[in-house]
């Protein structure tokens, strides 16, 4: 599904009288079946603007159109289960929402509320288990007695289990090994590569460089770069206005680029890079 | 939330002390004089913290029923000689509708003031006052200051479990839970995924709290040092003076 934000701006409930908005008149495409990474510091409103996509938030003013259903200030609470069996979200510390007595009932609680029958959701969460890189016997285990990062791929299965055509994810790595994060990581590709639409939150430039189509960059509430990887890392307004870091491979040509080699284009991947030092070094 | 009105300005203890004691000389207030005296006096106040008359009209919403039923039983149920309105047990009477009016008036006075102290008074200088007038209880080996802890623990939490608990009901909702739709025992059963990861949430937050107190070398008891000092000034015993004044003015125009 095609998401494409119109003149967005929320404002968080103004209890405060000097409360910023969450979001500033953001305007923005995110394209069907790509995996679009969302980047920019804390506070710079990348969850307030996932929330909008399933309508957990609602925009104050402007409208979100997910697929054939258009979000607006006025959308009803109703009627928002086919929206949210399509959009799967999993939060910044999806931990907290376990709850059942076993990993499987948590996994199943997801497809059972969106009307799947139990001997489906069953062999889903049997499927989605192993997906996640967690053996069959956590099944069996309560939720609270795993680990931080175990919990978190038990709340990933959760959310894949409802089988959604678009997954956001909000900081999904945080917290794991860097075996795990590749892991994960790469089943979100695999994801993507059977015709979802991934959206990704994250502060990790090498996992956007090594896996995002498109990258939207955010500051302030605002959107302000857009773009291929290799064009936003190459922006060098969004650089020097220190709203973006560069991934490793990029830092590194950087360092070489102040010795004898030349990029035109800094290589944001370790592929990238290698084949340019090859090229340079057998060029000279 | 900062501000630099006179009224965010009042040392805490004396706002506190001053809002209780309003509200007990609210109900001194018999007649129209009195009660307009009163409403003035609170309007000058709200004037005089800067803060748009919206947050106090807010204050009022979670109240309405039950100011709304307090003033229906007053207006059809005091009894009267000259009833306009006569119905079974209920009778519509000028006396009536006027305590009627007085008891709203009286409710609208009521949260204001109690709206301008919690707007205009953070959480922690509420508990630190509380800990600094009830510091006489020492003398009887009562724990104020561990109560005082207590009390801003509790404090604290407070908006943190908000949070917590949006967060949660937000990812339950992502997961098709409708908060809301269905049968009781259907709404019922709809909170079970939020309260127990509230539960444990809860356990851990305090948890790491206790392990955050100790390894910062938290010891109870006596001769801690405050890092807030409170500091009645000259603009405080003003107030308390002008509470004394409005008391004398008050008892003046009261009907006997
Ligand atoms: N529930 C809320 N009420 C009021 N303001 C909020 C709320 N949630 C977020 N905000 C504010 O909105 C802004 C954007 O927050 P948001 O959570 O979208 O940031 P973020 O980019 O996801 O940050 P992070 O990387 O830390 O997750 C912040 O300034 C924050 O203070
Ligand atoms: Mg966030």
């Amino acid at each position: 599904m095609e998401i494409i934000f119109k003149n967005v701006t929320h404002a968080y409930e103004a209890n405060n009288p000097l409360a910023s908005l969450g979001l500033d008149d953001v305007s923005v495409k995110i394209s069907d079946k790509k995996f679009t990474a969302i980047i920019g510091k804390t506070g710079s409103g990348k969850s307030t603007l996932v929330h909008h996509i399933n309508a957990l938030l609602k925009p104050t003013s402007g409208s979100v159109i997910v697929g054939d259903r258009t979000i607006t200030s006025e959308t009803n609470n109703k009627n928002l289960k086919p929206l949210r069996k399509n959009v799967g979200m999993v939060f910044q510390f999806p931990e907290s929402q376990l709850f059942e007595d076993t990993v499987e009932k948590d996994i199943m609680f997801g497809p059972m509320n969106f009307g799947m029958s139990e001997e489906d959701a069953k062999s889903s969460a049997h499927d989605m288990i192993e997906l996640v890189g967690l053996d069959e016997k956590y099944l069996e285990q309560s939720p609270f007695d795993l680990s931080g990062g175990q919990m978190r791929r038990v709340a990933i299965a959760g959310v894949l289990a409802s089988n959604p055509e678009t997954i956001i994810l909000d900081e999904p790595t945080a917290g794991l090994d860097p075996v795990g994060r590749k892991e994960i990581m790469g089943l979100f590709k695999k994801l993507q590569m059977q015709g979802r639409t991934i959206i990704l939150i994250t502060h990790n430039m090498d996992d956007v460089a090594d896996y995002a189509d498109d990258v939207i960059v955010m500051h302030d509430g605002k959107i302000v770069g857009e773009g291929t990887p290799s064009e936003v890392f190459n922006d060098e307004k969004l650089l020097t206005g220190g709203m973006l870091t560069l991934p490793q491979s990029a830092r590194f040509a950087q360092r070489l680029s102040q010795k004898r080699f030349k990029f035109d284009k800094l290589p944001i991947t370790l592929d990238e890079l290698s084949t340019e030092i090859k090229q340079q070094i057998n060029g000279d | 939330m900062p501000g630099d009105s006179l009224i965010y300005k009042l040392d805490p203890r004396g706002k506190f002390l001053i809002t209780f004691y309003f509200i007990g000389i609210v109900f001194l207030a018999n007649n129209v004089a009195s009660y307009g005296f009163l409403l003035l006096f609170v309007l000058f106040a709200v004037y005089l913290s800067k803060i748009n008359l919206g947050f106090f009209l807010k204050g009022l919403r979670p109240m309405f029923w039950l100011i709304l039923f307090t003033v229906l039983l007053q207006m059809f149920f005091t009894p009267s000689e000259h009833p306009i309105w006569n119905f079974g047990v209920l009778t519509l009477s000028k006396e009536g509708m006027v305590i009627s009016a007085y008891i709203f008036v009286r409710f609208v006075l009521i949260i204001f003031v109690s709206t301008l102290l919690t707007l205009t008074t953070t959480p922690i200088e509420i508990s630190d006052s509380i800990e600094s007038i009830l510091k006489p209880l020492k003398a009887i080996k009562f724990p104020v200051t561990q109560i005082a802890l207590m009390l801003s623990i509790a404090l604290r939490f407070v908006p943190l479990l908000i949070d917590e608990t949006t967060k949660i009901m937000d990812a339950q909702r992502a997961r098709g839970v409708d908060f809301g739709e269905g049968g009781l025992i259907k709404r019922i059963k709809s909170f079970v995924p939020i309260l127990i990861p509230l539960f444990v949430s809860s356990f851990s937050i305090a948890y790491d709290l206790a392990i955050a107190m100790e390894s910062r070398g938290y010891r109870d008891g006596e001769g801690r040092s405050k890092y807030r000092m409170l500091k009645w000034e000259m603009r405080d015993t003003v107030a308390a003076i002008v509470m004394i004044v409005i008391t004398g003015i008050l008892l003046m125009i009261r009907s006997y």
